[in-house]
C-alpha cells in the first residue's frame, strides 16, 4: 500500500479504442486492482484490471481535457484513460509503475488472493489432477517404459519434474550420461504413450554435439526408446527448430543428431522460429489490428505480414506430422528444440490432442497443460513476465499453443467439450498471478515457493464453473469415430482469433451468440428432464401409471429461461461475488436488463451496437453537432431504443 | 435450330466422374437438351448426378491420343466441368470423339441467348401448377400492407406500358402531390429514366429510403424542376434529406462530362449529398474471378493466401457495402431523414445498399417470406439486370461483358449480418446458398431477363413456376429456416470493423472437406432446438 500516493481521482474520463467516445467515472487504486467506475448511476459501469495484467503503462503528452495514461494489458486489453489534473496522473503512473513491477513472488496475488476456502477444500483443489494417474491412463509404467527416481532430488535434470518415465532398458548411468549431452540436462523422457501402437512420444533438448561429439549414453538412450517399440523400430526425431537456428547452435558446442551416429533414427526439422520471432510478430500483430477505421486492406495486409497465422500453421503442421508418425507408423518420436520447454511443448501438447479425444475434454486438457507445460518446465514466469522482467524471454508460446487448440476447435466444432471461453479464460489467469499453476518457472520452483501451501489451484476454479466453458455441440459419437484428429492444413483454414485477441473490444463481437444460446437451451433441456422425471415419480407414489404422457399445460410463449450474462455475448458467466477477481464488469448492467422479459416496460436493449462505433460514417461530423434523437441513447455500444 | 440438333453424342457408357473429396465413381453420361445427366448404377443403390447445363461456366477438355492413332482403342479424353455454383467436375471419357462431342454439346448448349429456350421454359413438375399469379407480392399490394405510406404516398402507373422508365415495374410508389406528368419529365433528367420511387418506409418514424439513377445535369449544370420538387415531396416540410451518392465525389464530378452528374447543393437545397465509392461492374465481377482462383488452389501458404484474398478485393466491397447501408439506416433511424441512394444506373449498388438497410431496419424483411419479398421487390421488379449480370460467374473464359455478382454480394453481405446476429433472421444460410445458386442456373423464372418489361415480351409469368413460391411450401420452407429465430424489433447494426467481417466460407468453400464438419455441427444445433421445443 505504501506505493499508492493517490487512491481515487474523479472525473477522469475513458476513451473507447476504436470510435470517439467516451465516458467519465472515478478511478481508483487499489494494492491489487486498478478500478475504473463510470459515474452515470443508471449504467454503472466497472473495469477492474489486475496489477499483474499491464503489460505498460504510458503517460502521453498532456492536452487541453487532460492527462492521457494508455495502459495496455498482457490480456491484450488496451484502456485509455484521461485525468484532469496532471499530477494526479503523475500519481497514477508512478504507483503503477511500482506495483505492476513485483519485486518477490510474495507480492504476487496468488500469495494474497483468498476465495473463502478452507486448507481442506484448497488441498483437494491442488488434488484434482494427478500425473501419475494420468501415466496410468496411457497404459504407463508397462512391460517397457517404467518410472525412474533418478530426478527425485533434482538432481539430475533442474526443471524436470521429480517423475519421470524411460524405457526399462534404460540404466541409471544411461540416463545420467545421456543429460549431461543434453542442453539444461534435459534428457529424453516419456510424454505421451499410444498404447494402441505402444508407440511413445518423447520430450528432451538438444544434444551438446557442436561439429563432432558424441555420446554413447545419449545414443543409447536413443536405442532404448526405439527397443521399447515393437511396432516400429525407427524412431522420429523431430528438431522442432528451422535448420539455418539448428547449424548456428553447433557453433556454440550444441546441434543436433547425426544421423550417422544414432542408428534407426529418422532425423527432421520442423521450422518453427524461436521466441524472438514470436515475440516479433504478436507485436506487429496487435498494432495492426489496434489500428483505429482500419481498412480491410490494411487488415489483411497486416495480417500477412504479422506473419502470426504463418507460425500458427508451422505449430500446426508439426504436431500433426508428429500425430501421423505415431497413429499411423506407429513409430515412437522424440522431440526437441533447442532447451526444450517452448516449441517442444507447444508440438507434443498439441499432437497429444490430435491423437487422444481425452484431452479434449474440459478435465483432460487440464492434465495435457498440467503434463506437458507445467511439470515439464515450461518457464511461465518468464515467458509470461511475472517476475523481474526480461523482455527478452517474455513471448506469447502458450498463447500460441492455445490458439492451434481454438483453430482445431473452429475445424472441428463437435470434438471439444470445452468453448473458446475456456481457453480464453485460462490464458486469462496464465498472466493473472491470480492462482498457484502458473508460478514460477519449474517444479522444483514451485515447491520451494510452497504453492499448494499457500495459494490457489485454477483448475478447481475452472471446474467450479465449468458449465461456463462447455461447448453445447460436443458429442461423445463423434470423439468415437474421429479418435485421431485429420484437420486440414490448406491455408483458409487459419483465422485471425478475434475473440482472443479483440476480448475487450466488445463493439467487433457479434451482437448475439449461438454458443451462449445453444447452451442456455441444453441447460434448460437438462432442467426440464428433471422436472419430468420428479414428476414422474410423484405420479407413481400416487400410483398413477405415467405412460401416456401428454402435456397438460399449453405450450407457453416465449419461456425461454434467461441466459447468461457476461463480458461477451457467449462468455463465460462470472459470478458476482467474486468481484476481487472480476477484471470485466463492463456491462451487466445493460445485459441484466436484456435478461428481463420484453413485456415490463417500453424499454428494450438490442445486442446492437451503435453508428457511431461502427464508423459507417462522418455523419453528425459532416453536419456540425445534431443532438441524438430522445429515443435512441448510445451506451457502450448497446444502442436503447423505445419501441 | 433446335436445341438437340447440338447433341452430336447423347449417351457414352464408362464414364468415370471426380469430385473433389468423393471417390472416383464410374458410370453412364447423357446430355439432353438442358441437362447433363450422370448415373451410377453399379450398386443396388443408383446414384445420379443432373446438372442443369446452364449451370457450367467453364469447360475444359483434354484429349490423349489427338494426334496418330484417332480411333485407337483406348483413347480417352477428360473434360472438366466448372459450375456456376462453384463446384468443379472432372469427366473422363473413353473415346475421343465421344469427349469431344460432348464438350461442344456442353459448350453450345450451356450458353443459350435466347430466354424461351432456357429450361425454366420447360420445366413442369407435377406438384406445381402455372394457374394462379406468379410471384409473392406486387407493388399495389405492397402498398395496400404499408399502412404508413397511404397518407403521403400514391401508386402511379405512369410507367404501365414501360414507355416512362423501361426498367421499372409498372407500378411504383411516389409522393401522393406529384402527378405523373412531373415524373415523366424526371425520369427524363435520370439515367435511364429511373426516376426516384420509394423503396423503403420506416415503420417508426415514415421517413423513407428512396432509389433512382443518377441526374442528367452534364457539363453545363442542367436543372430539372419536376426532380427537384418531386424529392422536396419527399421530405415534405422536415428541413433535411441525404442523398447517398455511392461514387466518390470525384467520380461524380467526372460524370457530368459524359452527361452524368449530380443533385447540387444550390438546386437541391434541402439535401446533404454524401459520396461513398463503391466499386462496381467489371471490378467486382473480377474480384469474384480472383477470390473463387484462391479458394481453389490448395497448395498457397499462409502469406499466399492472405495475399490473394486482400488482392482480390472481395472483402472490401463485401466492407463498403455494410457501411454505407450502416450509413443509410443512421441517416433514417437515427438521424430521423429521408434518403436518396443512387450510384449511376441504379440498378445494382443502388439495390444493394437499399435492400441492406431494410434487413438492418425492418423486422419484416427478415423473415423468410419478408426476405423473399424484399428480394422480389427490390431486385427483381426494381429491374436487377440478372441476365446481363449473372451471365457467367468465377470460371468463365468468356471475354467478361456486363457480367458483376452484385446479387452474390448481397448474399454475401447478409450472410455477415447474420453471423453477427444469429437470431435476429429467420432463414438460415441454407436459404443464402439456395438462392446464390439459382440466380445463377435455375428450373425457375424468377432470375430470368433484364426487367419486368423483358419478362412480360418473353412471357415468363405464363410459362415459367416462380422460385420465391416454390421455396416458401410449408415442407420446403422448413429447411431455410433458422432453429435459433428469435424475432427483435429493433435495428441489427453489423459491426464494419474489418476484424468482424469474415469470408463466407460456407459459399467460397462449399464444396471442401470444411462444409461436413459444420453441417454436422448444425444439425446437432438443430436437434436440441428441436428437443427443446418438445419439451417446452
Amino acid at each position: 500500500m505504501e506505493h499508492i500516493r493517490t487512491p481515487k481521482v474523479e472525473q477522469v474520463k475513458l476513451l473507447d479504442r476504436f470510435s470517439n467516445k467516451s465516458v467519465t467515472g472515478t478511478l481508483h487504486l487499489t494494492a491489487t486492482h486498478l478500478i475504473f467506475v463510470e459515474s452515470n448511476s443508471t449504467s454503472a459501469q466497472e473495469i477492474w484490471i489486475l496489477h499483474h495484467h499491464i503489460a505498460s503503462v504510458e503517460k502521453l503528452s498532456l492536452t487541453t481535457s487532460g492527462c492521457p495514461l494508455l495502459i495496455q494489458c498482457r490480456n491484450f486489453r488496451l484502456v485509455h484513460f484521461v485525468i484532469p489534473r496532471e499530477r494526479d496522473c503523475h500519481d497514477i503512473y508512478s504507483s503503477l509503475l511500482r506495483l505492476l513491477r513485483p519485486v518477490s513472488y510474495d507480492e504476487l496475488y496468488a500469495f494474497s488472493y483468498n476465495p473463502k476456502q478452507n486448507d481442506q477444500q484448497r488441498e483437494e483443489g491442488w488434488q484434482l489432477i494427478d500425473l501419475a494417474a494420468e501415466f496410468e491412463r496411457m497404459g504407463v509404467p508397462c512391460d517397457q517404459w517404467q518410472l525412474t527416481d533418478v530426478n527425485r532430488e533434482y538432481k539430475v535434470c533442474e526443471t524436470y519434474p521429480r517423475d519421470l518415465y524411460v524405457p526399462i532398458t534404460a540404466s541409471k548411468p544411461i540416463i545420467v550420461g545421456s543429460s549431461k549431452f543434453r542442453s539444461k540436462g534435459r534428457f529424453p523422457v516419456l510424454t505421451y504413450f499410444y498404447q494402441e501402437k505402444k508407440a511413445a512420444v518423447c520430450r528432451c533438448s538438444q544434444p551438446l554435439s557442436g561439429f563432432s561429439a558424441r555420446c554413447l549414453e545419449d545414443e543409447h538412450m536413443l536405442q532404448a526408446i526405439s527397443k521399447a517399440n515393437h511396432n516400429s523400430r525407427c524412431i522420429y526425431v523431430m528438431d522442432t527448430r528451422p535448420k539455418l537456428n539448428a547449424l548456428a547452435n553447433r557453433a556454440a558446442g550444441k546441434g543436433y543428431e547425426n544421423e550417422d551416429n544414432y542408428p534407426n533414427i529418422r532425423f527432421q526439422f520442423v521450422g518453427i522460429e524461436n521466441i524472438h520471432v514470436m515475440r516479433g510478430s504478436l507485436q506487429k500483430l496487435l498494432e495492426v489490428m489496434g489500428t483505429r477505421s482500419l481498412s480491410m486492406t490494411d487488415y489483411l495486409v497486416g495480417l500477412e505480414n504479422s506473419g502470426w497465422l504463418r507460425h500458427i500453421k508451422a505449430i500446426m503442421d508439426a504436431a500433426i506430422f508428429l500425430a501421423k508418425a505415431v497413429t499411423v507408423e506407429g513409430a515412437s518420436v522424440l522431440v526437441h528444440c533447442s532447451d526444450g520447454w517452448d516449441r517442444t511443448a507447444q508440438v507434443c501438447a498439441l499432437g497429444s490432442l490430435l491423437m487422444d479425444p481425452y484431452y479434449r475434454t474440459i478435465k483432460g486438457f487440464m492434465v495435457l497443460i498440467e503434463k506437458d507445460w507445467i511439470s515439464f518446465g515450461h518457464k511461465f514466469a518468464d515467458r509470461c513476465d511475472q517476475l523481474d522482467p526480461d523482455p527478452k524471454e517474455v513471448s506469447p508460446i502458450f498463447t500460441q499453443f492455445l490458439e492451434c487448440v481454438w483453430q482445431l476447435t473452429e475445424q472441428f466444432p463437435q470434438a471439444f467439450e470445452f468453448s473458446e471461453w475456456f481457453l480464453i479464460q485460462i490464458h486469462e489467469h496464465v498472466h493473472s498471478c491470480q492462482f498457484g499453476n502458473f508460478l514460477g518457472n519449474s517444479q522444483r520452483q514451485r515447491e520451494d515457493l510452497q504453492l499448494k501451501e499457500r495459494t490457489y489451484s485454477l483448475w478447481a476454479h475452472l471446474l467450479s464453473e465449468k458449465q461456463n466453458y462447455l461447448n453445447p455441440v460436443y458429442s461423445l459419437s463423434f470423439a468415437e469415430s474421429h479418435p485421431v484428429l485429420e484437420p486440414s492444413t490448406q491455408a483458409y483454414h487459419f483465422k485471425f482469433w478475434r475473440n482472443m485477441y479483440h476480448q475487450y473490444d466488445r463493439s467487433m463481437h457479434p451482437r448475439q451468440s449461438i454458443l451462449k444460446h445453444v447452451l442456455t437451451l441444453k441447460e434448460s433441456n437438462r432442467e426440464l428432464e428433471g422436472t419430468v422425471q420428479a414428476l414422474k415419480t410423484k405420479l407413481q407414489a400416487f400410483g398413477v401409471s405415467t405412460s401416456p404422457l401428454k402435456p397438460q399445460t399449453p405450450p407457453r410463449e416465449r419461456s425461454l429461461p434467461s441466459r447468461p450474462q457476461s463480458l461477451i455475448l457467449g462468455a463465460p458467466l462470472l459470478s458476482r461475488k467474486e468481484v476481487q477477481q472480476e477484471e470485466d464488469e463492463e456491462v451487466l448492467g445493460e445485459e441484466a436488463r436484456e435478461d428481463a422479459p420484453a413485456s415490463t416496460d417500453g424499454e428494450r436493449t438490442v445486442e446492437g451496437s451503435s453508428a457511431t462505433e461502427n464508423g459507417y460514417g462522418e455523419l453528425t461530423g459532416s453536419f456540425g453537432s445534431k443532438n441524438e434523437p430522445a429515443v435512441v441513447t448510445l451506451e457502450f455500444g448497446v444502442a436503447r431504443m423505445t419501441c | 435450330m433446335e436445341l438437340s440438333e447440338h447433341i452430336k453424342t447423347a449417351n457414352v457408357e464408362d464414364v468415370t466422374l471426380r469430385r473433389p473429396f468423393h471417390p472416383a465413381l464410374r458410370g453412364t453420361l447423357c446430355v439432353t437438351s438442358h441437362h447433363l445427366l450422370f448415373s451410377n448404377r453399379k450398386d443396388e443403390a443408383s446414384w445420379q448426378l443432373l446438372i442443369l447445363l446452364k449451370n457450367i461456366d467453364a469447360i475444359e477438355k483434354s484429349v490423349e491420343n489427338l494426334f496418330g492413332y484417332p480411333r485407337a482403342v483406348g483413347s480417352s479424353g477428360t473434360i472438366t466441368i466448372k459450375c456456376k455454383d462453384l463446384l468443379v467436375l472432372q469427366l473422363e471419357i473413353p473415346g475421343m470423339e465421344e469427349c469431344l462431342n460432348i464438350a461442344s454439346s456442353i459448350e453450345a448448349l450451356s450458353s443459350l441467348e435466347s430466354v424461351t429456350e432456357m429450361y425454366p421454359f420447360f420445366y413442369r413438375p407435377s406438384h406445381l401448377t402455372l394457374l394462379g399469379p406468379w410471384g409473392l407480392s406486387t407493388t399495389e399490394q405492397y402498398y395496400k400492407q404499408t399502412e404508413r405510406l397511404w397518407d403521403r404516398w400514391r401508386v402511379s402507373k405512369v410507367n404501365s406500358d414501360y414507355s416512362v422508365c423501361p426498367s421499372y415495374p409498372s407500378a411504383v410508389i411516389v409522393p401522393r402531390e406529384v402527378d405523373d406528368d412531373k415524373l415523366i419529365r424526371s425520369a427524363r433528367f435520370r439515367q435511364g429514366g429511373r426516376f426516384p420511387v420509394l423503396s423503403y418506409c420506416h415503420h417508426s418514424n415514415g421517413m423513407v429510403i428512396m432509389r433512382s439513377s443518377q441526374p442528367l445535369t452534364g457539363a453545363n449544370k442542367k436543372r430539372c424542376k419536376e426532380d427537384e420538387l418531386l424529392l422536396q415531396a419527399v421530405i415534405d416540410g422536415s428541413e433535411l434529406g441525404y442523398i447517398i451518392d455511392l461514387r466518390s465525389a470525384q467520380q461524380a464530378q467526372q460524370a457530368r462530362m459524359t452527361g452524368g452528374g449530380f443533385e447540387s447543393k444550390s438546386c437541391y437545397r434541402h439535401w446533404k449529398r454524401i459520396h461513398r465509392h463503391h466499386e462496381r461492374g467489371k471490378v467486382v465481377q473480377e474480384s469474384l474471378i480472383k477470390l473463387v482462383e484462391a479458394c481453389s488452389d490448395l497448395s498457397h501458404s499462409v502469406d499466399r493466401w492472405l495475399s490473394k484474398l486482400e488482392n482480390s478485393k472481395w472483402l472490401s466491397h463485401v466492407h463498403s457495402a455494410l457501411s454505407t447501408a450502416g450509413l443509410v439506416v443512421e441517416c433514417v433511424e437515427r438521424d430521423g431523414h429521408s434518403v436518396l441512394v443512387h450510384g449511376s444506373e441504379g440498378t445494382d449498388n443502388t439495390l444493394l445498399v437499399s435492400s441492406l438497410a431494410q434487413i438492418i431496419l425492418d423486422p419484416a424483411s427478415r423473415t423468410v417470406t419478408g426476405f423473399l419479398c424484399l428480394l422480389e421487390r427490390e431486385w427483381i421488379q426494381a429491374g436487377h439486370p440478372f441476365q446481363q449480370r449473372c451471365a457467367h460467374s468465377a470460371y468463365s473464359h468468356a471475354r467478361l461483358k456486363q457480367e458483376c455478382p452484385s446479387f452474390l454480394l448481397l448474399l454475401d453481405c447478409v450472410w455477415q449480418v447474420w453471423r453477427q446476429f444469429p437470431l435476429a433472421l429467420e432463414f438460415s444460410e441454407a436459404l443464402l446458398l439456395r438462392l446464390a445458386q439459382e440466380v445463377y442456373a435455375s428450373n425457375y423464372g424468377t432470375f430470368l431477363c433484364n426487367n419486368e418489361q423483358e419478362r412480360c415480351a418473353a412471357g415468363v409469368k405464363e410459362n415459367t413456376h416462380c422460385l420465391f413460391q416454390s421455396m416458401l411450401k410449408p415442407d420446403i420452407e422448413e429447411q431455410y429456416l433458422n432453429p435459433l429465430y428469435e424475432p427483435t424489433d429493433l435495428a441489427i447494426w453489423p459491426s464494419v470493423h474489418p476484424q468482424s467481417l469474415q469470408l463466407w466460407t460456407g459459399m467460397f468453400l462449399r464444396w471442401t472437406e470444411y462444409a461436413q464438419n459444420m453441417e454436422e455441427a448444425r444439425e446437432e444445433v438443430w436437434s436440441i432446438v428441436k428437443e427443446h421445443r418438445e419439451r417446452v
